[in-house]
């Protein structure tokens, strides 16, 4: 692993980008990594393109910098590509994560990224097992196929501790399903 | 050993003020703080704090609420940014007068206009003169241990001041880091109970508080204040030694950061420390010396501490996050008085950064110690960090 490990999630405000950043930093901080999430704050109203980081090291994080060379790019809304350049600074052995049922051409156009770009239905998944789109979740599944940054079991424990006094257990478990099945299902 | 939590810069202040558990907390929602207070309301509604929460429709009213309750032998605290502070500065100016050591969170913000949400320092540097006690944390922990030293450091009798404990908006306020909590009995030993022999409503004793004094006395008021203002210092640095037993950390006046046989030395207050540091670390591996020092107590003013620090220093650049116009940048001004005493004193530079939230990265810092290093300064005028063309 690098010195620190970076992941930049854009999306749109109401889709979970912030919280899906800090359940990320905290399931890294319950294996006892150093961790920092922040969001980057505009005016938020939701629907409005929202960007979020991750830092997991194995030091004291000293820099409050945001993320300008990140290692993983999520990217929650594909749409947001049309207007934002998601893959900056995202060297080629990076990885960009789109939430999309397809790699469509216009999507490998619009990343303007040479490295391996993978897709995962997550809003479709979100839509099946919780009938609302909070793509977060599967995506988080796939980084953890895709990189090992954290284990399954950490992510399940922190969705577990920050949402069954909101959600209740069934939901908590919809959760974990659209986890397993975000991890399942990343493609090419 | 505490617990490690991972929490933001404004839950660490909610944190402290559970385990002081004060008896009232005023405050008017304002971002970047409104998570402090809505963190703290949590625990007043599930009942994990005794303290009464006076809602109130300004923060005019918040702090002058506050002021009320800590007159009549209350220990009050509060939290504000920004244009909140700005709407409560005649109550602020009072407090220290009044010899009131209420403990407020400042999470710091750009003041209007035009209007922007973002961090920067122009709140707090605007009420450095009225006789606040002013302290400064890097991340979330320090705001957590701040909070707690402050609120014995306010309450010494020597002393008998207000604190602000000064956290920069989001960077710090919004952002997740583990911070370690320690014990509740032990804190709460610490932290003790207010004395309440000044207490307006000790009946036993009667007493007036803020009454008219005019020009026969006015001045030797104020006189006093400075001379509270002056302890300080002592029992910053016993409150702190006793905090050290539960924590195991230092709390000096400032701190520096590899600067013993620096050549180019940076300070910067606040968040922006941190990133200084990892400019330092990445310099240091090129073989460049430099280091920084980031300001903590920055009312009242260590000078003599700060001379002696960096008497060997060769330069230094001040980063300050907010400006002066028309005058010397605040930080560089108190840093530059500091050094005036001595024969041989270091070149300087003033930078600014970061006004309205504009991020400051550590190339950018590394690039001023670079500058500061080939001797290229400018010291009649003040230099602009990421200012677009």
């Amino acid at each position: 692993m690098k010195e620190v490990y970076e992941v930049r999630m854009h999306g749109r405000a109401g889709q979970g980008a912030k919280s899906g950043s800090q359940l990320l930093a905290e399931a890294a901080f319950k294996e006892g990594k150093y961790i920092q999430s922040f969001p980057e704050y505009g005016s938020e109203r939701r629907g409005a393109p929202t960007v979020s980081y991750t830092k997991i090291a194995e030091k004291v994080l000293k820099s409050h910098e945001p993320i300008v060379t990140p290692d993983v790019v999520m990217v929650l809304d594909f749409g947001i590509m049309r207007s934002i350049l998601v893959a900056a600074g995202l060297p080629d052995t990076g990885i960009l994560i789109v939430n999309t049922k397809v790699c469509s051409t216009e999507i490998k156009k619009l990343a303007q990224f040479n490295g391996t770009l993978y897709g995962v239905d997550a809003t479709g998944i979100s839509l099946e097992l919780l009938g609302m789109d909070t793509p977060n979740v599967p995506m988080l599944g796939a980084l953890v196929k895709l990189t090992g940054i954290v284990k399954m079991e950490s992510l399940e424990y922190v969705l577990r501790e920050h949402f069954l006094p909101k959600i209740g257990e069934e939901k908590v478990q919809k959760n974990i399903s659209m986890l397993r099945r975000g991890y399942e299902e990343v493609f090419k | 050993m505490g617990v490690r939590k991972a929490i933001t810069g404004a839950q660490a202040a909610a944190e402290a003020m559970r385990q002081i558990n004060p008896d009232v907390v005023v405050a008017y929602p304002i971002t970047p703080q409104t998570p402090i207070v809505e963190e703290f309301a949590k625990y007043v509604a599930d009942g994990i704090v005794d303290t009464e929460m006076v809602p109130v429709e300004s923060e005019h009213s918040a702090m002058s609420a506050t002021v009320g309750a800590e007159t009549a032998g209350a220990r009050a605290m509060s939290a504000t940014s920004s244009q909140g502070l700005a709407l409560m500065w005649e109550v602020v100016a009072a407090t220290p007068g009044l010899r009131l050591p209420i403990v407020m969170s400042l999470v710091n913000r750009a003041l209007s206009a035009p209007i922007n949400i973002h961090c920067d320092h122009s709140d707090v540097m605007g009420v450095t003169t009225v006789g606040w006690i002013q302290i400064f944390s890097e991340n979330a922990q320090e705001v957590y241990e701040n909070t707690l030293l402050a609120i014995r450091v306010a309450e010494d009798n020597r002393v008998q001041l207000p604190v602000m404990v000064n956290q920069d908006g989001f960077i710090t306020s919004h952002a997740v880091e583990p911070v370690e909590i320690f014990d509740d009995a032990l804190v709460q030993k610490f932290v003790g109970v207010r004395s309440l022999d000044r207490a307006l409503l000790d009946v036993e004793h009667a007493k007036s508080v803020g009454p008219l004094v005019l020009p026969d006395y006015y001045f030797e008021f104020k006189r006093a204040q400075e001379e509270a203002m002056s302890k300080v210092f002592e029992v910053y640095h016993e409150v702190g030694t006793e905090l050290s037993a539960i924590t195991g950390k230092q709390y000096p006046f400032f701190e520096t950061y590899r600067i013993d046989d620096a050549k180019a030395v940076v300070v910067v207050l606040n968040s922006a420390a941190g990133t200084a540091k990892a400019a330092v670390d990445a310099m240091r591996a090129q073989g460049k010396k430099v280091g920084l020092l980031k300001p903590i107590l920055f009312r009242p003013f260590p000078y003599a501490e700060v001379r002696e620090a960096l008497k060997d220093i060769p330069v230094i650049g001040v980063l300050d996050r907010s400006m002066d116009f028309g005058a010397c940048a605040p930080v560089y001004s108190e840093f530059r008085n500091a050094l005036w005493e001595l024969e041989r004193r270091p070149a300087m530079q003033s930078y600014i950064y970061g006004l309205g939230g504009r991020d400051i990265m550590t190339t950018e810092i590394e690039a001023v110690f670079e500058e500061l290093l080939s001797g290229k300064l400018d010291p009649e005028h003040q230099r602009y960090i990421g200012l677009r063309g």
